[in-house]
């Protein structure tokens, strides 16, 4: 009645693919779906919701990638978003930027100079994860590489909390500068919408949109697909498996990144128990889009903010990762695959 | 008889070792009862003498020992669950908070005001009796809740059992501390009653000896119990799936309820613990039961060994020791020294970065544990141990590219 898939030796279908596009009466149902929500929580809490979502979506982009191609939960994956805020907070505090910044031209400067740096330099860390914790393991049982996982998590955690001299924030709050104006707002009929939550979305959209046409057009992208999808077979054809899988890991650290940096600018504050709960959430996002599907995850992310969010309008903002959970439970439950990934017992 | 006659005849002359280790293997249980006593009777024995005596009173060290004792009845459970059925639980200090709290609600005034009894009234004094029972209802909530948590995840594969258990031991706090009107919240239980015995009475606050032999007899019996299981058809069934479930549902195991029988089990001893910690401490708050709980004690149970239940007791034991006394020593000698940088250095936070660092060396140089299981050594190394390294990956190919 199971499938007891323990070892995947199957090549299954996962391919990055958008698995099929979105036909008319789906969109219409998410159509009807976000007018619901707009309607129910108000445009304020609608863009704050894309906001959180667009996050999320980043982040579950990481989770996938990595799922994707060697089947492995990078557990560590929510504390490198984490360190990926400390990151841009270092970056900002150390170029001496404390406060908004008014003027546009200097703005767009060192938002693109914390972008890049926070990218790079994580996307660098995530590279350095897989070197030490999991390609040794990649043959040994999965129990393995999983333990390797949280050990590499606890590491980041604890290095964020007390090694000095850059680090040592201690287990407390950390000051994010909020270097984009939060006041700012632009006037969408009678409700005002801030330019930062649109800067934020636009941002992450554009960045899922390139990581697609990379993953769809380029060569590496071609190799990570065919590595994904079998990678024996992908050997054979002459990918360099381990240069591929150090490549994917380094663009889902750096979106991990990029979600870094606009957390610290919409919220404004840090904290190095950060990377457990968005983790988790960022997780139930990637396995509720279909997990190995990046257009999924970014779906996914978008779902888990709008939850998130509407659990807080309804008054149930403290048990918005109990709610998450739940949520997580019922798709491993009722669709393992998720809502865009193949229906394949080897997913599940 | 037969087989003490055949000892003699085929070994001439069967040196005083081969004699115990002989009777050690034909009598597990009486070896497991006899070694804990006498570990039992030695270690309070050793805390009155100088290495001990630098650290702590003979008091202190007994009263440490005892909670030492909780953690290594937490890792024994986890090790059926991670080291013998190869189960990922990654929120076992889930099942651990509910059975403290379990212990809470039938032992403390708050706890009868919700439930409507009043277990005071009935027994007076002795009220503390209801330990015992409750150590086995305990057991028996936390193995309920593992299973409603195994039962949907068990039939997914083990990554996703990883990511639900942590959710799930992030929820269980959450949900003890929100709840406020049925749990006190933050605040807790407390006023828990303390065991009674007869003979004993009630256990008291400030001698912890009591409390210390029934630790010691508890980690017995759970350890005979996780022994006899192991070595049965149920633990050559875990051992089966844990190497390769397909082979082992091929050969006729039903690998889902195989599994959930061990998550109950190891949850139900999570309960035993929190039930014993609970009457212990005398109270209970969602606080004590972090993610920290969690991985504190699975890095005891791959430091010391998955699947040896004797290398895991002892990981618990030396770890708990070293956190609790020994860093604590380093942190007070260090600062009194009065070297700034030194000084700065903080040894119990840096635990957990220890902690990590031990849990990702451990797995890459010695897999296996510090005291392995012979079994799962051989299993854990057959797989590194193969050249997958190359930059050419045909290698693989041609080994089957197992994953």
């Amino acid at each position: 009645m199971t499938a007891p898939a323990a070892s995947a030796d199957a090549p299954s279908a996962r391919s990055f693919s958008s698995a099929g596009l979105v036909s008319v009466a789906q969109l219409a149902i998410v159509a009807v779906l976000l007018a619901g929500a707009l309607l129910w929580m108000g445009p304020q809490q609608f863009v704050n919701a894309l906001t959180l979502g667009a996050i999320y979506a980043l982040i579950a982009i990481g989770y996938t990638l990595v799922y994707g191609i060697i089947e492995l939960i990078n557990f560590a994956h929510g504390d490198v978003f984490m360190v990926g805020t400390f990151l841009s907070l270092i970056f900002l505090t150390t170029l001496g930027f404390n406060g908004a910044i008014t003027e546009p031209g200097l703005l767009a400067l060192v938002l693109a100079g914390d972008f890049i740096f926070t990218m790079i330099a994580l996307g660098l860390i995530g590279v350095l994860i897989e070197r030490v914790a999991y390609r040794p393991l990649r043959n040994a049982p999965r129990l393995a590489p999983l333990i390797t996982a949280i050990g590499v998590s606890f590491i980041l955690q604890n290095a964020v909390q007390g090694v000095p001299p850059y680090f040592g924030f201690g287990p407390f709050n950390a000051n994010s500068p909020q270097v984009f104006p939060t006041d700012w707002f632009v006037t969408l009929g009678n409700a005002s919408i801030p330019v930062l939550s649109l800067f934020i979305i636009v941002t992450a959209v554009v960045m899922m949109i390139a990581l697609q046409l990379f993953i769809g057009r380029t060569r590496i992208g071609r190799a990570m697909r065919s590595t994904a999808l079998d990678r024996d077979a992908a050997a054979l054809m002459g990918v360099n498996i381990n240069r591929t899988i150090a490549i994917t890991f380094l663009l889902g650290s750096a979106l991990a990144g990029a979600a870094g940096v606009t957390f610290g600018l919409q919220y404004g504050v840090t904290n190095s128990g950060l990377g457990f709960n968005a983790g988790l959430k960022a997780f139930t996002a990637a396995v509720l889009g279909g997990i190995g599907n990046t257009v999924g995850a970014a779906l996914g992310g978008f779902i888990i903010g709008f939850i998130e969010v509407g659990a807080a309008v309804a008054g149930l903002n403290r048990w918005s990762a109990a709610i998450v959970f739940g949520v997580l439970v019922i798709v491993l439950v009722f669709r393992p695959s998720g809502i865009l990934g193949q229906q394949t017992g080897e997913r599940a | 008889m037969s087989v003490i006659q055949d000892v003699k005849t085929s070994a001439p002359a069967p040196g005083i070792r081969d004699r115990v280790r002989g009777f050690a293997g034909r009598h597990r249980s009486t070896t497991i009862i006899v070694m804990m006593a006498l570990i039992g009777i030695v270690l309070p024995i050793l805390a009155a003498f100088p290495p001990f005596t630098l650290f702590q009173t003979q008091i202190g060290w007994i009263d440490g020992f005892t909670n030492a004792g909780v953690f290594v009845l937490l890792a024994i459970g986890l090790n059926i669950v991670v080291g013998v059925a190869g189960l990922l639980d990654l929120g076992y200090a889930a099942f651990f908070a509910i059975g403290s709290y379990t212990y809470a609600y039938v032992a403390s005034p708050f706890g009868n005001s919700i439930l409507g009894i009043d277990v005071a009234a009935t027994f007076g004094d002795a009220v503390g009796v209801v330990f015992w029972p409750m150590l086995i209802v305990g057991a028996f909530v936390a193995a309920v809740f593992g299973i409603l948590l195994g039962a949907p995840t068990l039939r997914l594969r083990g990554d996703y059992l990883a990511i639900v258990t942590l959710g799930f031991g992030e929820i269980v706090p959450i949900v003890f501390r929100e709840a406020s009107t049925v749990t006190n919240g933050i605040n807790g239980i407390g006023g828990v009653y303390r065991p009674w015995l007869p003979g004993v009475g009630t256990f008291s606050g400030v001698d912890p000896m009591p409390y210390y032999v029934t630790t010691v007899a508890l980690v017995a019996i759970v350890l005979v119990f996780a022994y006899r299981l192991v070595e049965s058809r149920i633990g050559r069934a875990w051992e089966a799936i844990r190497e390769d479930e397909l082979a082992a549902a091929a050969n006729g195991i039903n690998t889902v309820s195989t599994k959930l029988l061990a998550f109950a089990l190891g949850a139900s001893t999570a309960g035993i613990a929190g039930v014993l910690n609970t009457a212990k401490l005398t109270v209970v708050s969602p606080d004590q039961f972090t993610f920290t709980i969690s991985f504190t004690v699975l890095a005891m149970v791959v430091l010391g060994g998955m699947g040896n239940f004797w290398g895991v007791a002892i990981g618990a034991f030396v770890i708990y020791t070293i956190n609790n006394v020994i860093l604590h020593s380093l942190n007070e000698f260090f600062h009194g020294l009065g070297v700034p940088v030194l000084q700065d250095i903080d040894f119990i936070q840096l635990q957990f970065l220890l902690y990590g660092i031990a849990l990702v060396g451990m797995m890459l140089v010695r897999p296996e544990g510090l005291f392995p299981n012979s079994r799962r050594k051989r299993e854990l190394h057959q797989a590194i141990d193969e050249p997958g390294e190359d930059e050419n990956t045909l290698s693989e190919v041609t080994e089957e590219g197992g994953r």
